[in-house]
Order: C-alpha cells, then sequence, then structure tokens
C-alpha cells in the first residue's frame, strides 16, 4: 500500500511532523536559546566549558578581505575541514583529507585547488549556506579519525550517531552511515543509511536507505546485525549532558567516535528530524510519554543515562532482533 | 489548556462575528449571496394630461406609499413651468404641481424607478385603524335589494373573509338575478363596484377600504390603476380582487393608494387623464442593493470598501483575494505536506496568473526560472558575493521579461506580453533559491520544490477566479474573519500530513508483520 493509514500510525506512536513543531519543539525549545545551538562556533565554545570533548578549532575566518589569510590558516594543516558556522543539514561543509602543496584533495580523491578553497569560503562568508541569506562565519576544524569499528560500515566518510534528548533523557538513537550515493555525507536524505540502535545497548536494530529496509552496507555489503558502537555509555552522557549546556528540552545530539579522541559532539540541533523514527521502525510518542510523565528532572546525568537505558531498552526475550528476521517476512 | 480555550473562543466570536455580518446583509440589507442574482428594476412613468382653463392651475397626485418591499431607486417629477412640492401627510404623498396662470393642453410627469426585494419584514401591524363603518345610505328599493343580498350571501359563509369573497363572486356572477341586477349592471364602473362593495360591507358592520394598485408588466402603455377592496380582518388589512373575490396581494402588483382620497385633483383644469406605462430592466441585484445603501448611508456600508473610489475598489478586490491563497497555502504546507519554494511565493504566483490566465502563466514562469537558472549557474562560477548576486539575478530576470514581451509582440503572440505582471523581485528569489537547492540537494529538490510551488499556485489561481469566491471576498469582507478562523484551527493541527502517511508507509508493514 502506498499511503499508512493515519490511525495505524497513531497506534505505533509514530510522531508526524505538526505534532513535532507542536507538541515538541514549540513547547520544549524556548526561541531564545536557539542561537546556542545554531551558531556552531557558540555550541563549541559552550561545550568546551562543560568539558565536553569537540573537534579541535584551527580557525576562523569572519571578513571577506580575510579570504586572503586562508592559504597561511591551512598551511600548517594536512587535514581539516571548513563549515560555515550557521549552516544546517550538513551543508556547505568541505572535507579535505590530503594537502600536497597548490593541491587538496576530497575523500573522494578529487583534487581542487586553493581557488576553490576561497571561493567556497566566500560563499559561506555571503550566506549561501545559512538560513535566510545571512552572512556567516567560516570555521576550520580538525578532521574526525575515522574509528575502526567503522570501516567496515562507512563509504568515504564519517559516520555520525544523531541521539534525540528529551529533558535530559536520550530516549532515542541513529547511527547515520555514510555511502557512495550519499557522496561521504551523513546525511538520509542523500542516501546515507540511516541505523536505529539500541538505546540499552548501543547495538543496530534495523537500517534503512531511502525509507526502505537494508540488511547491509550498500557499498561495503556488510550486514549490521553484529554492529555494535563503543563507548556506548560515554556517548549517552555527552548527549544527555547537552540539556545542562543549552536548555534545550528537545534537541538532537550528533556524536562522533574519533579514533584518537573518542567519543565527541559535532554538532546540536534545536529541530531534529524525524528520520529516526523510520530507521528504528518505533515512534517517539511513547518514549516522549514515559519521559513526560516524571515529574522532576534529576540532576544527575548518569542517572538520567541509567533510567533511559533500562527504560528504552530494545527487550530480545519478547521479540527476536528484527535484523535476525529476513527481510522477505516483510514482503 | 486555558491557553486551547482562549483559542477556541477567539475563533468562536470570530467565527460568530463573519457569518453574523454576512448574514445581517444578506436578509437585512438585502445582499444577494450569488454573483448571479438578478433583479428586475421598473420603470414606472404616470403621464397626466388636462386642459387648463387659464386660471391659476393646482394639479394634485397621489404617490405610492413606501413599503419595506419595495425600494424606490430614484423618484423624477418633471413638467415645464410648474412649481412643483411633495407633501405628506397621514393620508399618503401627494405630489403637488401648480402655476399662476396656464391655458390649452397640459402635462405633468412622474417618474418612478423600483424594484422589489425579498425581506424578512414583520407583518405590519395595522397602525391604521379603521373607523366604525359608518352605515350607508341606500334608497329604499335598493336597500331592500342589498339586504336580501346579504342575508343570501350570510347564509352561505362562516367568517367575515369567507362572506367578503362570497359577496364578491355573487356581485360578478354571469347570470345576475333581478334584485342583483338593481345593484349593479354591466354598465357600472370599477370605481362604483369598488363603492358599492365597501358600502354593501359597511351595511353588515365590516370595515373595508378602497386600494389602487397598478400590474407590473414590462412595455405595457396606457395603463391605468386597478381597485382593489381592502378588509379589515382579526388585526390585519386583507386585500380581495374585486373581480374575482381572490384574496391576498397578487405577485406584481405595486399598491399606489389606500383609502378613499382622490388619485388627481386637477383645480383650474379640465378632461384631466391620468395614464402609466411601465418598463422592465435587469440589473445585478448586488448593484442596486449597494446603490440603495449608499444613498440611504447605512453605517456598514457607508464605511465599507464601497464607499471607496473605483480605482481603490478594484486594488481590494484582489487584495481581498490574498486570504483565500493564504488559507490554500497552509492547507497545502499542514494537511498535505507539500514542500513549495518559500512560503507565500505560491500566492504571488497565482497572482500573476490571474492577470496572464493559465497556460500562458505556466509558460512564462517555467520560461523565466528556467532561462534565470541557467544564466545562474554561471554566475555562480564569476565568485560574486551573496546581494551583488541577486541583484545581478534581477537584472538577469527583467532582461528575459523584457525578451519575451518584445519576441512576443514581433511574432504577434499578444499573450504573452502579460510578462510584466510577474513579481520581479519574488521571481529572482525563486531562481537564487533553486539555484542553491540545485547545488546541494540535486535537480530533484529542485523539481518538488519547485513543483509544489506551481501545483500550490494553480490551485490557488482556480480558487481565487472562481466567481463566487471572488464575489464572497469583495461584497463580504467580513467573511475574511471566518477565513482567519479557519486558519487559526488549522494552526492547531497536530495530526499527520499525508505526505507523511507515504513517508512512513514501511513502518506500517514492519508492524502488520509483527503481529504474526
Amino acid at each position: 500500500m502506498l499511503l499508512a493509514s493515519a490511525k495505524k500510525l497513531r497506534s505505533f506512536g509514530i510522531i508526524g511532523m505538526n505534532q513535532r513543531n507542536f507538541g515538541l519543539i514549540s513547547r520544549y525549545n524556548p526561541r531564545h536559546l536557539y542561537p546556542l545551538v545554531d551558531d556552531k562556533l557558540k555550541t563549541k565554545l559552550l561545550a568546551q566549558k562543560a568539558g565536553i570533548t569537540v573537534p579541535q578549532l584551527l580557525g576562523t575566518v569572519q571578513y571577506q578581505h580575510d579570504v586572503r589569510l586562508l592559504k597561511a590558516i591551512l598551511q600548517p594543516y594536512d587535514q581539516f575541514v571548513i563549515k560555515p558556522v550557521k549552516g544546517s543539514g550538513g551543508k556547505g561543509i568541505l572535507v579535505i583529507t590530503e594537502h600536497d602543496h597548490n593541491l587538496y584533495f576530497k575523500p573522494s580523491g578529487d583534487a581542487i585547488q586553493l581557488a576553490d578553497i576561497e571561493r567556497h569560503v566566500s560563499n559561506i562568508l555571503s550566506g549561501l549556506h545559512s538560513l535566510g541569506g545571512k552572512p556567516d562565519t567560516v570555521m576550520i576544524e580538525s578532521l574526525i579519525q575515522l574509528d575502526p569499528v567503522f570501516s567496515d560500515y562507512s563509504y568515504e566518510g564519517i559516520p555520525d550517531i544523531r541521539i534525540i534528548v528529551l529533558r535530559g533523557y536520550p530516549i532515542m538513537s541513529m547511527l547515520r552511515l555514510t555511502t557512495h550515493a550519499s557522496d561521504g555525507k551523513a546525511n538520509l536524505h542523500q542516501g546515507a543509511v540511516g541505523v536505529g540502535v539500541d538505546i540499552g545497548t548501543g547495538r543496530a536494530l534495523h537500517a534503512v536507505q531511502y525509507g526502505e529496509s537494508v540488511a547491509h552496507h550498500p557499498d561495503t555489503r556488510k550486514t549490521f546485525s553484529e554492529l555494535a558502537i563503543p563507548h556506548w555509555d560515554k556517548l549517552l552522557q555527552l548527549a544527555a549532558a547537552c540539556y545542562e549546556m543549552t536548555g534545550l528540552g528537545y534537541l538532537g545530539a550528533d556524536l562522533v567516535l574519533d579514533r584518537d579522541h573518542g567519543p565527541m559532539i559535532i554538532e546540536l540541533n534545536a529541530r531534529p528530524g524525524l528520520a529516526i523514527q523510520v530507521a528504528n521502525r518505533a515512534g517517539l510518542a511513547p518514549r516522549v510519554a514515559v519521559i513526560e510523565a516524571i515529574k522532576t528532572v534529576d540532576p544527575d546525568v548518569q542517572a538520567r543515562v541509567a533510567f533511559s537505558k533500562q527504560q528504552f531498552a530494545f527487550d530480545t526475550d519478547v521479540h527476536p532482533p528484527r535484523l535476525l528476521r529476513t527481510r522477505s517476512g516483510d514482503r | 489548556m486555558s491557553a486551547k480555550l482562549r483559542l477556541y473562543s477567539v475563533v468562536i466570536l470570530l467565527l460568530a462575528f463573519g457569518i453574523g455580518l454576512t448574514l445581517y446583509k444578506h436578509f437585512a440589507l438585502g445582499f444577494p449571496l450569488s454573483p448571479d442574482d438578478k433583479k428586475s428594476l421598473w420603470t414606472i412613468e404616470a403621464r397626466i394630461d388636462f386642459v387648463a382653463r387659464g386660471d391659476p392651475v393646482i394639479v394634485s397626485f397621489a404617490l405610492p406609499p413606501q413599503t419595506p418591499t419595495v425600494v424606490f431607486m430614484e423618484e423624477d417629477f418633471a413638467s415645464s413651468d410648474y412649481g412643483f412640492s411633495e407633501m405628506t401627510s397621514p393620508a399618503g404623498r401627494r405630489a403637488q404641481w401648480s402655476r399662476r396662470t396656464a391655458s390649452g393642453p397640459q402635462t405633468a410627469y412622474y417618474r418612478l424607478s423600483m424594484y422589489e426585494i425579498d425581506r424578512l419584514v414583520h407583518p405590519p401591524v395595522a397602525a391604521d385603524l379603521p373607523p366604525e363603518p359608518e352605515k350607508p345610505e341606500f334608497d329604499e328599493v335598493l336597500k331592500t335589494a342589498a339586504t336580501t343580498l346579504l342575508d343570501q350571501v350570510r347564509s352561505r359563509s362562516a367568517n367575515t373573509e369567507i362572506f367578503t369573497r362570497e359577496l364578491i363572486t355573487t356581485l360578478n356572477s354571469k347570470a345576475p338575478s333581478q334584485n342583483l341586477s338593481l345593484l349593479i349592471n354591466e354598465r357600472s364602473s370599477e370605481d362604483y363596484k369598488t363603492h358599492l362593495i365597501i358600502n354593501l360591507l359597511a351595511l353588515e358592520g365590516i370595515s373595508a377600504r378602497i386600494v389602487r394598485g397598478l400590474y407590473l408588466e414590462d412595455g405595457r402603455r396606457r395603463q391605468s390603476l386597478s381597485n382593489f377592496v381592502e378588509v379589515y380582518i382579526g388585526n390585519e388589512w386583507l386585500m380581495f380582487n374585486q373581480n374575482t373575490g381572490k384574496s391576498g396581494k397578487p405577485k406584481k402588483l405595486l399598491v399606489w393608494q389606500r383609502g378613499d382620497q382622490s388619485l388627481l385633483d386637477v383645480v383650474g383644469g379640465k378632461n384631466s387623464q391620468i395614464s402609466f406605462s411601465i418598463i422592465r430592466n435587469v440589473y445585478s441585484a448586488r448593484d442596486l442593493v449597494v446603490h440603495d445603501q449608499m444613498n440611504k448611508q447605512v453605517g456598514t456600508i457607508d464605511f465599507s470598501i464601497y464607499s471607496l473610489p473605483i480605482e481603490q475598489q478594484n486594488a481590494f478586490k484582489m487584495i481581498l483575494l490574498l486570504p483565500i491563497g493564504a488559507l490554500i497555502v497552509v492547507i497545502m504546507r499542514l494537511l498535505i505536506g507539500l514542500r513549495t519554494s518559500g512560503t507565500f511565493m505560491p500566492i504571488l504566483i497565482a497572482l500573476a496568473l490571474i492577470q496572464t490566465t493559465l497556460l500562458t502563466g505556466i509558460i512564462i514562469f517555467l520560461t523565466v526560472v528556467g532561462t534565470g537558472l541557467l544564466i545562474r549557474s554561471y554566475l555562480s562560477r564569476l565568485n560574486l558575493l551573496f546581494v551583488a548576486r541577486i541583484s545581478a539575478v534581477i537584472i538577469v530576470v527583467i532582461a528575459i521579461m523584457a525578451s519575451i514581451s518584445i519576441l512576443s509582440n514581433k511574432l504577434g503572440l499578444d499573450e504573452a506580453m502579460t510578462v510584466t505582471f510577474f513579481p520581479m523581485i519574488i521571481l529572482s528569489w525563486t531562481i537564487e533559491r533553486m539555484s542553491v537547492l540545485w547545488e546541494e540537494d540535486g535537480p530533484r529538490e529542485v523539481f518538488i520544490q519547485g513543483g509544489g510551488s506551481l501545483l500550490t499556485a494553480v490551485i490557488a489561481y482556480i480558487f481565487m477566479t472562481n466567481r463566487t469566491i471572488e464575489y464572497l471576498t469583495f461584497n463580504f469582507p467580513e467573511l475574511m474573519l471566518v477565513n482567519l478562523a479557519l486558519i487559526l484551527i488549522l494552526g492547531q493541527y497536530t495530526g499527520y500530513r499525508l505526505s507523511e502517511l507515504y513517508r512512513f508507509h514501511a513502518l506500517e508493514r514492519r508492524n502488520v508483520a509483527g503481529k504474526r
């Protein structure tokens, strides 16, 4: 069937866009706190102050005439990432993995010149990637090193982990794996694979690409059933701590695992999308209800994580892990 | 919860006010709810002819009374060299022409334009309570005949209404008895018959009066007034046709005069004659009502869009359609979940489509945006700053529009010259946005959003060009409040969008499988 029945979706607890905007975002996220997460530079400073690991800031460019200084800023680094400070949805991010005299190499192996980077930076400054075309700032960060645990599950990019945090409690999580189709970006719209992750254990539950179930990574052909994310507790704690850090009641924390520095936060989102429900094959509504039933939020991050792990753990005794069932059973 | 309560009370208030005002205008002021409502405007001309004898002349003529169900648009009194005045008395309005001296044939005109309306009117309480009927004077023979006739009629009737009808039919019977022939014969005039009926009724103790009326028929000339008998029954005056006995006011009858006053008095003249001619014209009901209410300075109309100059009225005709477009956008985005490029860009395109007509408009839009995207992709390689780039796009758009206009003119395609109705700045923004979208998310997203915008624009266009909607928005601007209430309610909608039912349809399959 092409369309789902609204009644069934409701009974599964799927939250729609209107419900998200009305019941979650406008209810838990005061408008004045948005700049804290919409401006990645502010988020980074905030996180550093809170003792949360973030990718190292290599430099910033704020004015058009400073674009000339780019060569000097980039000189000492072989690998770096150029980001718009106010970009959203991974827009305008340029990753350079190799630097050889005047040539800079992208993960795909394409070589570009300094002039191309300067143009990209100039575009960001004039607001090409920012909301409403407002003037923007460019930040240059150190490149995150792919953790070997993901080496079989990603293609030309760094996978990231999205954790939805409601009132400081992690309620749902998803791993986003880069693919050839997504051009090395961890963006589900562009063809990245979304893997639902069990809050209780950090194990993969179910994977989708373009909204359809997949059993293995389209490029590496590796099945997801053995995938388990290391440092899971630490990741949950980092995400949960963002509540105190920003004051946002409903947020999506994007984290990565760095080979050398471990879990770190790369971005926070005050309007996290709903694709996570598809990747998890579960609705957010029942989990939102559990958290909303709590009278006072526990100030202890570890206690909150423990509560979430116990509440939202995937019960393998009742349901067999979904990935173990074949896709033919679904069709 | 209290916020919700507040919202709903605002919504109910808006709905009540909007709908209430609309109903008031419809029922009390007579505004039609459909643009196709037509009304007959009757123009009645009364021509008074007489021969003056060279003495001072006074002509006094009864004018029709104003009642709630008839609207007099215009009254005209014309007669050269005569002084004129209009007098109102409890007996009714009269026109009076006067002149010091006049001789020879004279003519006076009275012209009236009027139309009937269906309006909720309380049946007029008979304020004019009838006097106790005076016993008429009959000579002995006639009196005996009358008493015999009344006895006969009385024995056949149960109440006043039936009695009156029976009396009239008996008087009009084809084969009159001898008794009857004494009272009335074929040579008796209409006026004699009327007065006979009234006198007979008075003899029976029933109050009655004469009513003169004019049948409204298109293209009639040399008409005269018809006589009716109005009888006081219960607390109302009931009209009877004196030739058939049928009761009630005929449909197309204009009551001209009630009571026994003369229709026309001429002092200082002779051979006076009066004749009526009638012409019917059909007008839009709304035009008649607006004209009439403007004249009467009714508050709701006097302080309305109608009081603006025509040019501004036309501008408002357009502006008042915008809320309809906004409603369509809200529905498309919140209920359907269509993605559009720019929230209200579709409305502006729809406005342009109204000017250019649908097909031409779409072709022009696609041409301008398509060409614009091509040129914009070149601009993006020039390394321009943002504001400079969008300004460049504006100039490019204007150039494209100019070339389309000139080219189509040379080719003899007049339709394409309407290209100037497209909002240039908005088109430039659309091109800029779509071009960025193309670079970031690929052509697919451009087609989704572009198609969504165009579809929304076309649907908005269809609604905004609907004759009835156009008519209602302009003539009942208070319906905007109803629209506002709808949008407020939609703003509370937290259910799924249609597009989400598709987006999450894979989830449904899982759960069906999970139940096995």
